[in-house]
């Protein structure tokens, strides 16, 4: 990696095409803003501090991604956004609205199962608009425009059981975009699905955001991922949950799964790996304490290695 | 040949599951044939065919194997005609036919004594009790129990007491029941309510709380709340889970029947079976029994299928 590291240009080192298209994106209106944004709670173990001071604003149709190590919060912060938690101090505002609770403006993609099992794919996807009151025969034009939207008009009387990983999340994503929300908040939708389901729901996710008016905030663990989805990348520090850096990605669009080797591509990632993965620190006490004692069972000539 | 005879459960095909699902039923009553029908295997008794020269024996009198013995050994040294008898059991075991002959007759020929109802008629008095009963209970059980799943501060302020009452055993509220609901079917759907209801109430609470936290929060993203989000999504997230509760809880509704039937004036398919038992028409006695049997198995066994068909989207079916 440190052999590497010299080549490579700066991940702060933008072309001119990518600085203006970053000067487009800041001319348009803020969507989301959240100021000094905290959570506190209180735990078996005592009051826990799982967020502080979170500050950033999102912009129309862009794409956001948040990143950080386990217990840095990410998911603490898209519920608070989504409405399904409380913060404690600070603010969160969707054009301009303090948030309260769960909304139809915000869309939210859960990375579990979220669909109703109990509904077909078309229904499930009709839930948003019969919730917010229209007759049966729009929403299912609705929801019958979304599922051709996300390639799944074929099963739309198929049970969410009966589809794969990867479709149940299509299905998800129509499912939230029905209701044609502001922003449409992801929390880690893809980390169950295996490596290729995951590479093809990427293209699709922006493709559909190419094409749709809607702005995304994504979380995800997945360093790849996250550079080769987002505008900015949103790095979250652990204990107490707090933004570390706001990274431009410095990748041009429209992105292509062969960008995975470009300079800028790999400076961006060297750059999140020294954020997200610092120098070895001391382990937690209670793994100090798992220390194996290797014991030979096989035998002494037997070797694999 | 052992780990072929001891597969897991999911390893048996459908005919074989069939099979032995037939061969459980075949054992037992094998057991029972082997019992009746085997001269020397048991057969306490003796079964007198012929008095001979004992004053006090009589044709189809049923007595001790010794005692006969005795009786033969008394009759050779008094130089009197020797008793006959066949090896027999007790009374109270009788042979799968003459089982199988009561339950013919039970149902087909009309009863032979007018001041003993017939099984059918006490049969339906008692599933009319065990559907009030248990209707009675699901009314109130179901929404208390669902409500207080779904709120805790509810679910805080009826579980504990409820908790402790579903340690009274029902029928102690027996002599309660019929000093407030007289002598008739109410106190004994009374007992049926006081014995499901709480359960009920506890179990279903329970089953929804094991809704996946998940999809309500998936209903609140797009826009559901408060009386919405109970009737569209934690009533059909937990349907097919009630249901099966339910089917438990109406076994459990049947097996406070008979307490029940006992209390007030007798009625039913209890009285039917005691009323036999003191004319020691045994035969009878095991065939009402059975019936219960049958009637709850074949019951659930219909709900089961019905609950297949209801809920098709219901995976834990399939490991059933």
């Amino acid at each position: 990696m440190n052999l590497i590291a010299p080549c490579l240009p700066s991940y702060l080192d933008q072309s001119d095409e990518v600085r203006a298209r970053f000067e487009r994106i800041r001319s348009r209106e803020v969507i989301l803003e959240v100021r000094k944004l905290g959570k506190r709670y209180r735990s078996p173990q005592g009051e826990v501090e799982a967020l502080r001071g979170i500050d950033f604003s999102v912009r129309r149709r862009e794409f956001v991604c948040v990143i950080g190590p386990s217990g840095c919060g990410k998911s603490t912060l898209i519920r608070i956004l989504a409405g399904l938690d409380r913060h404690t101090s600070g603010e969160a505002l969707l054009d301009g609205k303090p948030i309260t609770g769960p909304g139809q403006d915000r869309g939210m993609v859960f990375q579990g199962y979220s669909l109703f099992p109990w509904l077909t794919v078309k229904k499930n996807v009709m839930f948003g608009p019969r919730m917010k009151g229209e007759g049966y025969d729009q929403a299912e034009r609705d929801a019958k425009l979304w599922l051709e939207l996300v390639g799944l008009e074929k099963f739309a009387d198929a049970y969410p059981h009966q589809l794969s990983g990867g479709m149940r999340q299509r299905v998800a994503i129509a499912r939230a975009l029905v209701n044609q929300p502001r922003i449409l908040l992801m929390d880690e939708p893809f980390g169950a699905l295996d490596a290729q389901t995951r590479a093809k729901m990427q293209s699709h996710l922006i493709d559909i955001w190419k094409n749709i008016d809607v702005t995304v905030l994504f979380i995800t663990h997945d360093l790849d991922e996250a550079i080769y989805l987002a505008d900015r990348i949103l790095v979250l520090k652990a204990h107490p949950g707090e933004v570390q850096e706001v990274i431009e990605v410095p990748v041009p669009r429209p992105r292509m799964p062969g960008q995975f080797n470009s300079p800028e591509f790999r400076a961006t990632k060297a750059r999140l790996e020294t954020l997200i993965h610092p120098a070895p620190e001391p382990l937690p006490e209670d793994e100090q304490a798992v220390k194996p004692h290797m014991i030979r069972f096989t035998d002494v000539h037997d070797n694999v290695e | 040949m052992i780990s072929r005879l001891f597969g897991r459960a999911a390893d048996i095909d459908a005919r074989k599951r069939t099979l032995l699902g037939i061969g459980s039923f075949l054992l037992p009553l094998l057991a029972w044939c082997l019992i009746s029908y085997t001269p020397f295997i048991w057969h306490p008794k003796v079964l007198v065919t012929d008095p001979g020269g004992v004053d006090y024996f009589q044709v189809d009198m049923l007595v001790d194997k010794a005692m006969f013995k005795e009786e033969v050994a008394n009759m050779q040294q008094a130089h009197l005609a020797l008793p006959q008898g066949r090896p027999s059991n007790p009374i109270y075991l009788p042979a799968p036919d003459e089982v199988a002959k009561a339950f013919y007759n039970g149902f087909v020929n009309p009863p032979r004594n007018t001041d003993v109802p017939s099984m059918p008629a006490s049969l339906w008095h008692s599933i009319q009790i065990i559907f009030w009963g248990f209707l009675i209970s699901s009314v109130i059980g179901v929404p208390l129990g669902i409500l207080s799943g779904t709120y805790a501060t509810l679910g805080r302020l009826n579980e504990p007491f409820i908790e402790f009452f579903r340690y009274l055993p029902a029928p102690a509220f027996g002599a309660l029941a019929v000093a407030i609901l007289g002598i008739y079917n109410g106190p004994k759907i009374a007992i049926i309510v006081i014995g499901t209801l709480f359960q009920q109430v506890l179990i279903i609470a329970n089953t929804t709380r094991k809704l996946e936290t998940t999809l309500i929060e998936a209903a609140r993203t797009l826009g559901s709340k408060n009386l919405k989000l109970l009737t569209k999504v934690v009533v059909p997230g937990i349907l097919p889970d009630l249901y099966r509760d339910q089917r438990i809880l109406l076994g459990w509704a049947w097996t406070y029947l008979i307490v029940a039937e006992l209390i007030g004036t007798s009625s039913g398919i209890t009285w039917f079976i005691t009323q036999q038992a003191r004319y020691q028409h045994f035969d009878n006695v095991y065939a009402a029994i059975m019936t219960i049997g049958l009637i709850g198995f074949g019951s659930d066994l219909v709900l089961a299928r019905l609950g297949r068909r209801l809920f098709p989207w219901d995976r834990t079916q399939d490991r059933q």
